[in-house]
């Protein structure tokens, strides 16, 4: 039965138009020295392609996690997909419209509405000099969604209900909430204008793994209640596995294998993937030596020729070494990589 | 009228929030701080008693040392009270510390005097502070080319001592203004000039803040909301930049103090006929030879007194504001 509904969920994703759809993204950083130092030294300008030409998209309502190691440009994706950054190229599509191409605030305007973002640290993310009341309000504000003040604080004491805190807390001041308050506050804030569609930057990185349960099971919630569509940024695959419809998995700026949740955890195809999974600690193989992920993320400023991964690649060959892989079709999703598609894939043991 | 409330409402009550701001405050960090300083709290004292002395001067001073009609040269350069000078000459319980060589009241003079210089300070010190912090959030927010042509700006203005912008500006008026209008005009060129010395240390300060300020998540989620770049610097960075701004602007009224003091004793700041301390200093020193040293001593005493404790309190607010050192 559960196969029955991967299969409609595998077969509708060409059919049904998407909620969000990301094509050749690409976000290169200019980490050049100074104009007088490159003089000096001779040395040319240098980029950082913290995101180098990345294809997904997200279907209304489901959940598209985006996972990697540090410095794989998981968070730029997050950033430019709510317009903080600027993309190099590449189209972020948002029900159809290119939003990357909107330049000004103005036009900006509603879309910023109906996208809202979650961010990584609830210490940092609120304004300590503010009352929770305003934090939460301030989107209702500021699109003047709401015009009558009673009714804004009234909206605000429903929100902070909704995230299972009491409307006097609106009184406070955020060093008065523990981290995992902070972050509901964080997601009130962030549902105040009603939007449809949340990118969540890592959301319960910083909290306790007992208080990061109850975000994901509140985000859970919320999503089933508001019909949401998530966009999720993590680096652990436990918090992944929990809450995706889709998972994606990035490696130094490109996305080598993406595809419904299952597949992803149950029959990776991509080695790096396979490596990921292997490194999950798991109670049923106590005992038994865990594969560590080997080898350390090169640099993006200099990444590795051919397919980024070929470094610690069990199956790199010289192929890998000299061609970037395309994205070649897999069960309910995408991979990029020469041994899959030369058939050089080992069978995995499963753990 | 009963207002109806509904039950989810959170009750927005401006008394209760002025109550509970004042609440915190007394049990905040600041106020703990300077109860547990000694220095903070005689710095404290001891510069209220003179904004005190300073603001009713008009009313508690013994002599109405503005008003030239009440002065008898009869009375001149008399010493302080149960001092004998070089001359024979007692002094009188009238005229406690002493008089000038036009018979002014040296405790009124001071009084009147430690006005003008808080004036010329406070003013000088407002004005930087809000030319130095708008530049300097501007600055940091923005980035980029403006950043550049701001700070480059800055560090030109450093170049230049407060004296020689206040000699170029009393000149380029003085040339240009009838000498009467020049006179009235004086107070305003020396707090554009202390100003003008002064703004640069704002804008640095607010700009490095700024740009720690921007990094942080509470900002971009402001961006991500959608709100206007001009309300996110005034609403959310300017808030959580003026602590630093607090600091300086205290360390730096003591600096305008001094600085118009030491302008007024090179003459080209206050005319005589309102006189500052740095004025009774100059008017006084011109007698310490001839053994009439109360008319420069006490307004100096003064100057020292005033400088030195607003520069503790400075000193303590730094560190009293600064999470690094609690």
């Amino acid at each position: 039965m559960a196969d029955a509904a991967r299969a409609t969920q595998v077969t509708g994703l060409d059919n049904a138009a998407p909620h969000l759809r990301v094509r050749d993204l690409a976000k290169y950083f200019d980490v050049s020295p100074p104009f007088i130092t490159r003089a000096l030294q001779g040395s040319g300008r240098s980029t950082l392609r913290a995101v180098d030409g990345i294809d997904f998209q997200i279907e209304t309502g489901k959940t598209f996690s985006l996972v990697g190691e540090s410095g794989c440009g998981k968070s730029t994706v997050a950033r430019l997909v709510v317009g903080l950054y600027t993309p190099t190229k590449g189209q972020v599509e948002f029900d159809g419209v290119d939003i990357a191409g909107l330049t000004t605030r103005r036009a900006m305007e509603p879309v910023r509405r109906r996208m809202q973002m979650i961010f990584q640290d609830p210490y940092a993310s609120l304004n300590p000099r503010w009352r929770v009341a305003d934090i939460v309000a301030e989107p209702i504000r500021t699109h003047g969604l709401i015009d009558d003040n009673r009714a804004v604080l009234r909206r605000v004491g429903e929100l902070l209900e909704q995230v299972r805190l009491s409307p006097q807390d609106g009184e406070k001041f955020p060093h008065e909430f523990s981290g995992g308050q902070r972050q509901r506050i964080s997601i009130a804030r962030a549902l105040a204008s009603n939007p449809e569609f949340l990118v969540c930057d890592e959301p319960t990185s910083a909290l306790d793994v007992s208080v990061q349960a109850q975000i994901l099971n509140l985000m859970k919630d919320l999503q089933r209640e508001l019909g949401l569509t998530y966009l999720f940024i993590s680096h652990d695959l436990a918090v992944v596995y929990h809450i995706s419809d889709y998972v994606g998995v990035m490696y130094l700026g490109r996305l080598v294998e993406w595809a419904p949740a299952e597949e992803v955890f149950h029959n990776p195809q991509h080695p790096y993937t396979r490596m990921l999974l292997d490194a999950i600690p798991d109670l049923e193989m106590s005992g038994r030596p865990r594969q560590a992920v080997a080898g350390e993320v090169p640099s993006p400023i200099h990444p590795p020729s051919g397919c980024h991964f070929h470094p610690r690649c069990p199956l790199a060959n010289d192929r890998c070494r000299a061609e970037v892989p395309k994205a070649l079709p897999r069960t309910g999703g995408q991979v990029a990589c020469h041994a899959v598609e030369e058939n050089r894939l080992p069978a995995r043991v499963q753990p | 009228m009963a207002v109806q409330v509904h039950p989810n409402e959170i009750v927005p009550s401006f008394g209760r929030r002025v109550v509970d701001s004042v609440h915190r405050f007394f049990d905040g960090d600041v106020f703990h701080s300077f109860r547990s300083s000694p220095v903070a709290m005689i710095a404290f004292a001891v510069t209220m008693l003179l904004f005190f002395l300073a603001a009713f001067a008009p009313w508690i001073a013994p002599h109405n040392t503005d008003d030239v009609s009440t002065l008898n040269l009869m009375n001149a350069r008399l010493p302080p009270f149960g001092v004998t000078d070089d001359f024979g000459t007692e002094g009188v319980a009238d005229f406690l510390l002493g008089t000038d060589d036009q018979g002014r009241d040296i405790l009124s003079a001071i009084m009147f005097g430690l006005l003008v210089s808080l004036e010329v300070g406070f003013a000088s010190v407002i004005l930087a502070a809000v030319v130095g912090t708008v530049l300097g959030l501007i600055s940091g927010y923005v980035g980029g080319k403006l950043d550049s042509v701001i700070m480059r700006i800055a560090d030109v203005q450093l170049t230049f001592p407060a004296i020689l912008i206040a000699l170029l500006i009393d000149g380029i008026v003085a040339g240009l203004l009838p000498r009467a209008l020049h006179e009235e005009l004086k107070i305003y060129v020396l707090v554009l000039a202390i100003a003008a010395s002064q703004w640069v240390n704002f804008a640095r300060t607010v700009r490095g803040s700024t740009l720690v300020e921007k990094g942080k998540e509470y900002v971009q989620a402001a961006k991500v909301i959608g709100v206007h770049p001009a309300l996110i610097m005034i609403r959310h960075v300017l808030p959580n930049v003026t602590g630093p701004v607090l600091v300086i602007g205290t360390l730096s009224l003591a600096l305008a103090v001094l600085t118009e003091a030491t302008l007024s004793f090179l003459g080209v700041g206050l005319p005589v006929t309102r006189p500052s301390l740095g004025t009774l200093i100059r008017i006084g020193q011109q007698y310490i030879f001839s053994g009439e040293w109360w008319m420069t001593i006490y307004p100096s005493l003064a100057l020292v007194i005033l400088v030195l404790a607003v520069n503790l309190l400075g000193d303590w607010l730094r560190d009293a504001l600064n999470p690094k050192l609690r």
